[in-house]
C-alpha cells in the first residue's frame, strides 16, 4: 500500500494507471498531479501552474483529457488513467509522440507531455476537422517556447493518418461556426 | 579548416526528443529519494515596508512540519555582497532571502516551511501570519521618471551608450522630415512553463548533489559555494533538462538558496518547487519609457537619430541592458545622440529576458522608422534599404557580415510585400481591416570563453562533454552533430555529456552564445583528438601516414586517412591498440578573438513582415501571417534553428499584444500573477509563421561560422505588429501591449 501523505492518509482507492491496477490510500487533499509527481514517481505529467490554466498536467481519464491538477485523487476510484508514460516509451513511441519528434513540436519539452495527451484526447473527441479547429481546441495547452505551428503540424499529420486524409486548412471553423478563422490567402 | 558538413547543417531531429515526448526527461524537481523533505515559501503581501512580527505557532503545530525559517532564525550565510553576486549580477546588493525584516518587493519570501510532504508544507505555509509596517510603494515608472539617473557603476558585459556624434539637435531642427514620439512598454515576466525548482541530495555536511533549474550549472554551484562556504569540489549542480528559462534562469533564484540552506541545516535531502505566483517575484523585463526622434532629408536619408530610454530597476540593484545603442548602428546616420537612464521602483530587480535591451529598444526605433516613412510618404521597406550601412558607426568598426539586404529581399518576396497598398485602411478582407507592417531586427553575435572535452573510444563511440546547458535550444543535438561529423560516426554513436558543473567550464546559456562558443570548443577538441591520433599513427612501424600533416588527414569510416586518398590510412582501433589505449581524450578551448574584436564587430539581423486583421466593429485583432528572414551565419541544424526563431516570433507577438505584468500601483502588488491573467500567446493566437535563413558566410564571428539564434527571432516582431496595426487602422499605438481595450478606445470605426 502506498501512502500519499504519510501523516494523515487514509482513503482507499483503486485506479488503473497506465494499464496497471493500483491500490492506494490517499489523503483527500492530494491532487492527481501531486500523487503522480510525488509518491508514484511519474514526473512525466508536469506542473506548470497548479491552477488549471496551462494544461501541462493534461492526462487522459477514461479517455478524456483532464488537468490532473484540478482532480483530487480520491475522486478517481475506479478510473482508468493514462499518463504520457503510458502512451509510449522512448523506444516504442506512440504515433503522436513520433510526430512531435519529427516536427520538432517542442523546445524545452516541459509542456510536451500535456500537449501530447491533450492531442490524444482531441483525436478521441473527433471534433477537430481543420487546422483552425485544432488550434482552437488545443488552446488550453500553453507552450512558452512557441512551438504552436509545429504542434499543429504534428497533430494534423497523425489526424491525416488515422482518417486517411489531411484536414482542410481552410475549412470553416465548426467548433465556432459564427466566426471563421480564414487563413490568409496565399 | 572545417570539413563541409555531412550531418552538420542537416535538419536532424533532437537527440533528446524521444525522452522528452515520453516523459522520461527529468527536470529539476523530478528527482527522488526516500525521506526527502519538501519546502514551500511564504510570500510577502506588501511591496515595501517591514515585517513587524511573524506568527509561526499554528504552522509549526501542523502535522508533518519539520521546521519553519524566517529572518529571525535563518542560519547564517556569507556577509559580503560580493559573495552573493552571481556571474551576471548587476551592480548593487543582491537580494538575500530571509535575512532582514525589510520587504523590498511584492512576493518577497518572508518564511520558508519544510515538511515531510509537499501538501503538509503547503498547508502549513498558509497558516503563517505576518504583521507588516507598510510603506507607500512606488511601482509606476511614469511616477519616478523625473527621478531617473545614469547608472554610476556599469554592468559588466553591457556596453553603455556611445558618446553623441555630429550635431543631432541641429540636424533634427533643420531637416525636411521629422518625427518624435514616446513609446511606453509595460513590464513582462518570462513565465517559462517549468517553475523554478531545486532538489538537493544531501550526502554529508560538505557534499551535495543539486538538481537546479538554471541556465548555468556552474553559476549555481559557485553561488552556493560562495554563500555557504562549501568547496566547489564537493558540490555538483546538474541541470539536465530545463523547462524554458528565456533569461530568467541566468541568476540563481531564492529556491536554490533555501533548499541548500535547509538541507545543510537539517542534514536531509530537500526539494523546493516554486508556485506560479512565486514566479512573479523574480527577474522581469523592465517597464520602459522611450523617446525616439528621427529626421530625414527630402530623399529619405537619415539626418538625425536621437533615442532616450528610461527603464525601471529595483532599489537594491542597477540592472542594465543595451537599449538605445541599436539606434546608432542600425542605419547610416552621422548625427546621433543616445542616452539611457534608470529609475527605481519598489519591485524585484529586473533581468535579462530574451534579447534583453534590443527587444525593447528596437521596438521603439522600428516603430519610429515606420512613422518617419509615413511622414515622408515612402515605403517603409524602401526607407530601410535606403539607409542601409555595412559598418558600425557607434564603435567605428567593420562588421563580420551583414546579409540584411538578402533578408529584406527574400522576406518581402515570400510575404508579397510589393502587393501592399501604401495608404492606411486601404486593404480589407470582408469585415476585417488588413494591415501589413515590417521591421528590422538586430542582435549581437557574441562568443564567451568555453571549454570542452572530446573522447574517441576504440569501439567507435564519441563522448562530447562541457558544462553547457540545453534550455530547449538544441545544445544536445548540435553538439552531437559536431561530434558525429568530426569522427564520421552516426549521431547515435555520440554521447553528449552536458548540464553538470563538474564538466569543462562554460559560461551561462545566454545571449545566443552557446552554439558559437561551446560548439567551437568541441570542434577544437575534436581536432586535437585527431592530431593526437595522427601522432600515435606516426609512431607506428611503417606508418603510411608518416609524412602527413594534421590538415591533410581526415577520419572516414573508422580510419584516419589522407583527405586526397582514402586508401592511405590506418584504422583508428589499430592506432589506439598500438598504444594499448581504449580511448583518447583531448580538451578544447574557444573564446573571442581579442585582436579581431579591435577592428570587427558581429551582429545577427532579421527582416520581419507581419499581416494583421482587425474586425472593424469588434476590434478583435489577429496576427494572420508572419515572415521572418534571418541572417545569422552558419545554421548547424535548420530544424532546431527554425524552432528558435518561431519561438521568438511567438514571444514577440506576445510582447506586442498580450504580455503585461499588471500592477496595482496603490499597493505595489502584481494583480495577474497567474497564467490565466498574464496572457501569453496560445494555439489560437498563432496562425501562419514562415522562417527563412538567408545565406550568410562569416569566417570571423566564431571559428565554426555560427552567430547564434536564441534572441534574434523576437527582435523587431512587436514593432512589425504595431506597424501593421497602424497600416490597418490609421492609428498609432505607442503603449505596449496593444490590448483590445486600447484598440476600442481608438476611433477604429472612423
Amino acid at each position: 500500500m502506498l501512502h500519499a501523505d504519510s501523516e494523515r492518509s487514509g482513503i482507499p482507492i483503486v485506479i488503473t494507471l497506465n494499464g496497471k491496477q493500483e491500490r492506494l490510500e490517499v489523503a483527500p487533499w492530494v491532487t492527481l498531479l501531486d500523487l503522480l509527481r510525488g509518491p508514484m514517481e511519474l514526473p512525466g505529467t508536469k506542473k506548470g501552474c497548479d491552477h488549471g490554466q496551462c494544461g501541462a498536467c493534461t492526462v487522459l481519464i477514461d479517455g478524456q483529457r483532464m488537468n490532473a491538477c484540478l482532480k483530487l485523487a480520491v475522486t478517481l476510484d475506479g478510473a482508468e488513467i493514462t499518463t504520457i508514460e503510458g502512451l509510449g516509451q522512448p523506444d516504442k513511441l506512440h504515433p503522436l509522440q513520433q510526430a512531435f519528434v519529427d516536427h520538432d513540436a517542442y523546445q524545452c519539452g516541459y509542456c510536451t507531455p500535456g500537449q501530447i495527451c491533450s492531442a490524444a484526447g482531441l483525436l478521441n473527441e473527433g471534433h477537430a476537422q481543420s487546422r483552425a479547429e485544432i488550434r482552437e481546441l488545443m488552446s488550453g495547452n500553453l507552450c512558452r517556447c512557441g512551438a504552436y505551428t509545429n504542434i499543429a503540424d504534428a497533430i494534423e499529420q497523425v489526424m491525416g493518418q488515422s482518417s486517411g486524409e489531411r484536414p482542410d486548412r481552410n475549412a470553416p471553423n465548426k467548433a465556432f461556426p459564427g466566426k471563421g478563422f480564414k487563413e490568409a490567402a496565399e | 579548416m572545417f570539413n563541409p558538413s555531412k550531418i552538420v547543417g542537416l535538419p536532424v531531429s533532437r537527440v533528446d526528443g524521444p525522452l522528452k515526448v515520453s516523459g522520461k526527461a527529468p527536470y529539476a524537481a523530478e528527482h527522488y529519494e526516500p525521506g526527502m523533505l519538501h519546502g514551500v515559501v511564504v510570500l510577502s503581501t506588501i511591496a515595501s515596508g517591514k515585517i513587524r512580527s511573524i506568527d509561526t505557532a499554528m504552522a509549526e503545530a501542523f502535522p508533518g512540519v519539520i521546521k519553519i525559517y524566517t529572518h529571525e532564525n535563518r542560519p547564517s550565510a556569507a556577509w559580503w555582497d560580493s559573495k552573493w553576486q552571481d556571474s551576471v549580477a548587476p551592480p548593487g546588493s543582491p537580494f538575500r532571502p530571509l535575512e532582514k525584516p525589510h520587504v523590498q518587493f511584492d512576493g518577497q519570501p518572508v518564511a520558508f516551511v519544510v515538511a515531510e510532504t509537499f501538501e503538509a508544507a503547503r498547508d502549513a505555509a498558509s497558516l503563517v501570519t505576518v504583521a507588516y509596517k507598510e510603506d507607500k510603494p512606488e511601482t509606476k515608472l511614469a511616477d519616478v521618471y523625473a527621478k531617473s539617473y545614469e547608472p554610476k557603476k556599469k554592468r559588466s558585459g553591457i556596453q553603455p551608450p556611445p558618446k553623441p556624434r555630429g550635431s543631432p539637435e541641429e540636424a533634427f531642427s533643420g531637416a525636411a522630415h521629422k518625427v518624435s514620439a514616446e513609446y511606453v512598454m509595460e513590464g513582462e515576466h518570462h513565465n517559462p512553463m517549468e517553475m523554478f525548482a531545486t532538489t538537493v541530495l544531501w550526502e554529508n555536511d560538505k557534499q551535495l548533489t543539486v538538481h537546479d533549474k538554471t541556465q548555468g550549472s556552474q553559476a549555481s554551484r559557485d553561488y552556493i559555494c560562495n554563500i555557504f562556504g562549501l568547496d566547489p569540489e564537493n558540490v555538483i549542480v546538474k541541470n539536465a533538462y530545463v523547462g524554458g528559462a528565456f533569461g530568467q534562469g541566468l541568476r540563481p533564484k531564492h529556491q536554490l538558496f533555501l533548499a541548500v540552506m535547509a538541507s545543510l541545516d537539517l542534514k536531509r535531502s530537500v526539494k523546493v518547487e516554486m508556485s506560479r505566483q512565486e514566479m512573479f517575484g523574480l527577474t522581469w523585463r523592465p517597464s520602459s519609457m522611450q523617446t525616439v526622434s528621427l529626421a530625414a532629408d527630402e530623399t529619405g536619408m537619415l539626418q538625425s537619430v536621437m533615442h532616450h530610454a528610461v527603464e525601471a530597476t529595483s532599489r537594491y540593484e542597477d540592472y542594465q541592458e543595451t537599449v538605445v545603442n541599436w539606434s546608432g548602428l542600425a542605419y547610416k546616420c552621422d548625427n546621433a545622440k543616445l542616452t539611457y537612464e534608470l529609475a527605481q521602483v519598489d519591485m524585484s530587480t529586473p533581468g535579462d529576458m530574451r534579447a534583453p535591451g534590443a527587444a525593447t529598444g528596437v521596438l521603439a526605433l522600428e516603430s519610429a522608422m515606420d512613422e518617419l516613412a509615413s511622414e515622408i510618404g515612402m515605403d517603409p521597406l524602401e526607407l530601410r534599404v535606403k539607409n542601409f550601412i555595412h559598418f558600425d558607426q557607434n564603435d567605428d568598426k567593420q562588421l563580420t557580415s551583414k546579409a540584411l539586404h538578402a533578408c529584406y529581399r527574400e522576406g518581402s518576396e515570400a510575404f508579397g510585400w510589393d502587393r501592399r497598398s501604401a495608404a492606411p485602411r486601404s486593404m480589407r478582407d470582408g469585415h476585417d481591416l488588413v494591415g501589413w507592417g515590417m521591421a528590422t531586427g538586430f542582435w549581437e553575435a557574441g562568443m564567451a570563453q568555453a571549454e570542452a572535452k572530446v573522447r574517441y573510444a576504440i569501439d567507435g563511440k564519441v563522448t562530447v562533454s562541457a558544462a553547457a546547458t540545453d534550455i530547449g535550444t538544441g545544445t544536445y543535438t548540435i553538439l552531437a552533430q559536431l561530434g558525429a561529423e568530426a569522427f564520421d560516426v552516426p549521431i547515435e554513436a555520440v554521447h553528449v555529456a552536458i548540464a553538470d558543473s563538474s564538466l569543462p567550464t562554460t559560461g551561462v546559456e545566454g545571449g545566443s552564445w552557446t552554439a558559437a562558443s561551446t560548439g567551437s570548443a568541441v570542434q577544437i577538441a575534436a581536432e586535437a583528438v585527431k592530431a593526437t591520433l595522427l601522432d600515435m599513427a606516426q609512431d607506428m612501424d611503417n606508418s603510411p601516414l608518416a609524412d602527413a600533416r594534421p590538415e591533410e588527414v581526415v577520419i572516414r569510416d573508422g580510419r584516419l586517412v589522407l583527405d586526397v586518398n582514402s586508401q592511405v590510412g590506418i584504422a583508428l582501433s589499430d592506432i589506439l591498440a598500438s598504444k594499448d589505449l581504449s580511448s583518447v581524450e583531448e580538451p578544447g578551448k574557444a573564446g573571442p578573438d581579442m585582436m579581431q574584436m579591435r577592428k570587427f564587430v558581429s551582429y545577427t539581423h532579421s527582416a520581419v513582415f507581419v499581416e494583421v486583421k482587425i474586425d472593424e466593429q469588434l476590434g478583435v485583432l489577429r496576427v494572420t501571417r508572419v515572415v521572418s528572414a534571418i541572417g545569422a551565419g552558419r545554421i548547424l541544424n535548420p530544424k532546431t534553428a527554425r524552432s528558435q526563431i518561431l519561438g521568438g516570433i511567438v514571444m514577440g507577438i506576445g510582447m506586442a499584444l498580450h504580455e503585461e505584468s499588471m500592477i496595482d500601483h496603490r499597493t505595489g502588488r502584481i494583480m495577474n500573477h497567474n497564467l490565466a491573467e498574464y496572457h501569453v500567446p496560445a494555439h489560437a493566437d498563432i496562425a501562419d509563421l514562415q522562417v527563412i535563413f538567408v545565406e550568410e558566410h562569416d569566417d570571423k564571428a566564431s571559428p565554426i561560422g555560427v552567430k547564434g539564434l536564441g534572441e534574434i527571432g523576437i527582435v523587431g516582431v512587436a514593432a512589425a505588429v504595431a506597424n501593421a496595426i497602424y497600416h490597418a487602422t490609421g492609428t498609432r499605438f505607442r503603449h505596449f501591449p496593444i490590448t483590445i481595450d486600447k484598440i476600442l478606445e481608438s476611433e477604429l470605426t472612423h
